[in-house]
């Protein structure tokens, strides 16, 4: 048996994905990547074929899903990028942050309590969280990818966790309101 | 069963010799079958040239038992409480949950697993009707190609759940069909428009049928459609239109002291929502400002005038909560409605006018209404099952599909714990891990559901098993990990372990509202469809065309990649091929299965580097044309 590639399912996410194993990607190619490795494992393409390679089929076909899932979006990929890294985020068992993050957040939750209702205000919020997440994704690609230093990008993630369920819950309201507004 | 055709050994299959592979679009109200011929997806017709087939099965305890399609149909004013329409509505559910149950002209009871019709003709499940509506559309595709059908692709609403999915297998199985795969509907509607129209972009597909509401929303590029989110109402429909239209129609016609519907009887149920229909029809034609809704009721004769807007005032709730579905989608592809390209309608009940004002009002555009909304979810399956029946030569196209609803397991306090969110991709696989809530606890009581809400009791129950055998421990020290996989056709598996002591539980979701395969074949022993074929028999056959299809699979595999075995391996499986095929023709099912199965794991290291082979040249961009 001559296997001709050294990939396998325990390959990690960027080794499949043939990409810089670094915090900045390219969107479109990870699309690409994504269709072009589906294109060939895809269970569709193995109907009329023996059982183990339609296991096969569907074990790699998960497989590239997973991996897509987690590099698509900056948070999971950051923290699958930590984990890489031996600084894993352990989101739930740490929830330290600089105080003056903690007063931001807290101004936010404030301002989405007085909110309540007003289109505007709520549209005003989600503006602000928008530019913050900004901010911190440039902080984590700095720490990550040309300062090396992990400890700051795992703070940049993590942050980036909390800007996230708060924009979630601004989202929500958002959702509420025009669904309501719009007969 | 169907049987393959094979060649001789060593022989690629005869070109001329397709196998016959059809798509079949399951309706509410009515369902089609089509099929792609010399390059052209096109519906088939009956022998009277009628590409429908009404979703109807009378019961009629006189000849071979029971009528289908247009004979049902005409029998339904005089028998409607054997006169099945719209069985879509019960597939995989309970009573308690058919929305409007009450309503319907036929009675509805529960039995073990799902609810079930009480006909003259005894209790008849929603599977077991379907399987006689999905044979009667096997057999019109048998006899338009005079060949046995290979298998099918069968459509559901994107919306279905696992259950529904589930029930709609059976009913395949029950007409004696090979499922090659399930897909969602708004899915095949775009297939069916995007090759047509060479489509790019971003498209949503707005599907209003008999009996559910779907919206999806897709990426097309290059032969690759992916569905980025999708939504919708498993229980909303043109149905309920009629519905909505017979209560104005009531009171308008007689007055404050007319009936309910509800209320009355079973005949003239049957011929008020006949009548709505009618009329419903005709204020979907052109500049139709007004119609005529008439019937003989036994409370009295109906003949009324209804205006298009008194028909928008009773409908408008309806119509609306499509529109906040397809709002909800847009929002679960971070998109907005502007960045749509165009707007697939798809279904009957997307003709009304209401229903188009409604769309293009929410989209800033007129919807696209060029292909038949009736047909075009069926030859969007009968592409797909050409293609993955193998016959397909041309540009392969790849479908990437998503779950509809959020799957997750019951936690403590009745909350839901999600595992895999709604809109995945599939096939997908998730893990989480849990632990016991008590010292000393070696059992786990683990239930699946499927849903949006955070509290169990308003979700979907799919399923519940046990995980025995976990040695004891204080409470949160045991580590339980749940997978759940979802394969290509939305249907679920868990798998449970404790990762401390390996001990493990797996179910395949299924008991709660599917049949067993013990029902199943019950059901296939009455059956009309397989009446002559006895169980033993069926098992020899069976054996012999996964035999077959393992000897036709390995060839193939050989010819494309054979240069990836050393010369050991291949004189290996080359022995096991020849050696299979010697027992091909024997009597003893077993004695068959093993031989293939010796085959199978001869195979298995050939086939992972064969997909090691793809996978790099996937990376290398050498199969970028194809995608």
């Amino acid at each position: 048996m001559t296997a001709e590639a050294p990939i396998s399912l325990q390959a990690n996410d960027f080794q499949l994905f043939d990409i810089p194993e670094q915090f900045k990607v390219d969107s479109a190619l990870i699309s690409q990547r994504w269709k072009a490795l589906q294109a060939q494992t895809h269970p569709d393409n193995f109907v009329a074929a023996d059982a183990a390679t339609k296991r096969l089929a569907m074990q790699w076909s998960v497989r590239v899903n997973e991996a897509y899932q987690r590099l698509r979006l900056p948070i999971s990929r950051g923290a699958y990028l930590s984990e890489l890294r031996g600084a894993p985020i352990n989101a739930e068992d740490n929830t330290a942050m600089p105080a003056a993050f903690l007063m931001q957040q807290m101004a936010w939750r404030e301002a989405l309590d007085d909110a309540q209702g007003d289109l505007s205000e709520l549209e005003d919020l989600a503006d602000q969280t928008r530019t913050v997440k900004g901010e911190w994704l440039s902080i984590a690609e700095q720490a990550f990818d040309r300062d090396g230093d992990t400890a700051v990008a795992v703070g940049a993630i993590r942050a980036l966790m909390f800007i996230e369920r708060f924009s979630k819950d601004v989202n929500q309201q958002i959702d509420a309101l025009t669904d309501a507004t719009n007969p | 069963m169907a049987l393959l055709q094979i060649s001789e050994p060593g022989q690629s299959p005869d070109p001329h010799q397709r196998r016959i592979a059809v798509g079949i679009d399951l309706g509410t109200t009515h369902s089609l079958v089509a099929s792609v011929r010399n390059g052209v997806a096109e519906c088939l017709p009956d022998t009277s040239g009628r590409v429908l087939l009404p979703s109807v099965v009378r019961y009629t305890g006189e000849g071979s038992g029971r009528t289908i399609g247009y004979d049902a149909l005409s029998g339904e004013a005089a028998d409607p409480a054997n006169t099945i329409a719209s069985v879509k509505r019960l597939m995989g559910r309970v009573r308690a949950d058919v929305h409007n149950v009450d309503n319907l002209p036929y009675r509805v009871v529960d039995t073990a697993g799902m609810a079930s019709v009480d006909t003259r003709a005894g209790e008849k499940s929603p599977v077991e009707i379907s399987a006689e509506i999905l044979a009667t559309l096997r057999f019109r595709a048998e006899d338009s190609f005079d060949d046995d059908l290979f298998g099918a692709v069968i459509t559901v609403p994107a919306y279905f759940d696992d259950a529904q999915r589930q029930a709609t297998k059976d009913a395949a199985q029950l007409a004696g069909i090979n499922v090659l795969r399930l897909i969602n509907e708004p899915t095949a509607a775009a297939i069916a428009y995007g090759l047509d129209q060479h489509s790019e972009g971003l498209f949503a597909v707005y599907d209003l049928g008999g009996g559910t509401f779907d919206i999806s929303i897709l990426r097309l590029t290059e032969g690759v459609f992916e569905v980025l989110a999708t939504g919708g109402d498993s229980a909303l429909g043109g149905d309920d239109y009629d519905r909505a239209l017979a209560h104005i129609a009531l009171t308008q016609g007689l007055g404050a002291q007319a009936p309910t519907p509800e209320a009355l009887s079973a005949e003239d149920k049957a011929s008020l929502y006949a009548a709505a229909r009618r009329c419903k029809e005709a204020l979907s034609g052109d500049a139709v400002q007004s119609a005529t809704l008439a019937c003989p009721l036994e409370v009295g004769d109906l003949h009324i005038e209804i205006t298009r807007e008194a028909f928008a005032a009773a409908t408008s709730a309806l119509t609306q909560r499509t529109v906040q579905a397809v709002r909800r989608a847009l929002r679960d592809a971070e998109l907005e409605n502007d960045g749509i390209e165009g707007v697939v309608m798809v279904g009957g009940s997307t003709r009304m006018p209401v229903v188009r004002d409604a769309v293009a009002k929410l989209f800033g555009k007129a919807p696209l209404t060029n292909l038949n909304p009736d047909e075009v979810v069926a030859l969007g399956a009968a592409i797909q099952a050409n293609q993955l029946a193998g016959n397909h030569s041309g540009d392969a196209l790849l479908l990437l599909d998503v779950i509809p609803l959020s799957l997750g397991i019951e936690t403590m306090g009745g909350l839901v714990e999600r595992i895999v969110p709604r809109n995945s991709t599939i096939p997908t696989a998730r893990a989480q891990d849990f632990t016991t809530f008590k010292d000393g606890q070696t059992a786990l009581a683990l239930h699946v559901v499927q849903g949006e809400r955070d509290l169990v009791a308003d979700c979907r129950s799919l399923a519940r098993f046990e995980l025995r055998g976990i040695p004891p421990m204080a409470a949160g020290v045991a580590r339980i990990r749940v997978s759940f996989t979802v394969d290509a056709d939305g249907m679920l598996q868990v798998d449970a372990v404790e990762t401390g002591s390996g001990v493990k539980a797996h179910i395949d979701v299924k008991p709660s509202y599917g049949l067993s395969d013990d029902q199943i074949a019950d059901m296939l022993r009455d059956s009309y469809a397989t009446a002559e074929q006895d169980i033993q028999a069926r098992a020899v056959v069976e054996a012999r065309v996964d035999a077959q299809r393992m000897v036709l699979a390995t060839q193939s595999a050989l010819d494309a990649d054979g240069d990836l075995l050393s010369s050991a391996d291949r004189a290996h499986i080359d022995a096991l091929m020849v050696q299979l095929k010697g027992v091909e023709h024997s009597n003893d099912a077993a004695y068959i299965e093993a031989q293939t199965k010796a085959l199978a794991d001869a195979t298995e290291p050939f086939a992972a580097a064969r997909m090691n082979r793809g996978i790099t040249q996937a990376l290398a961009g050498k199969n970028l044309n194809a995608v």
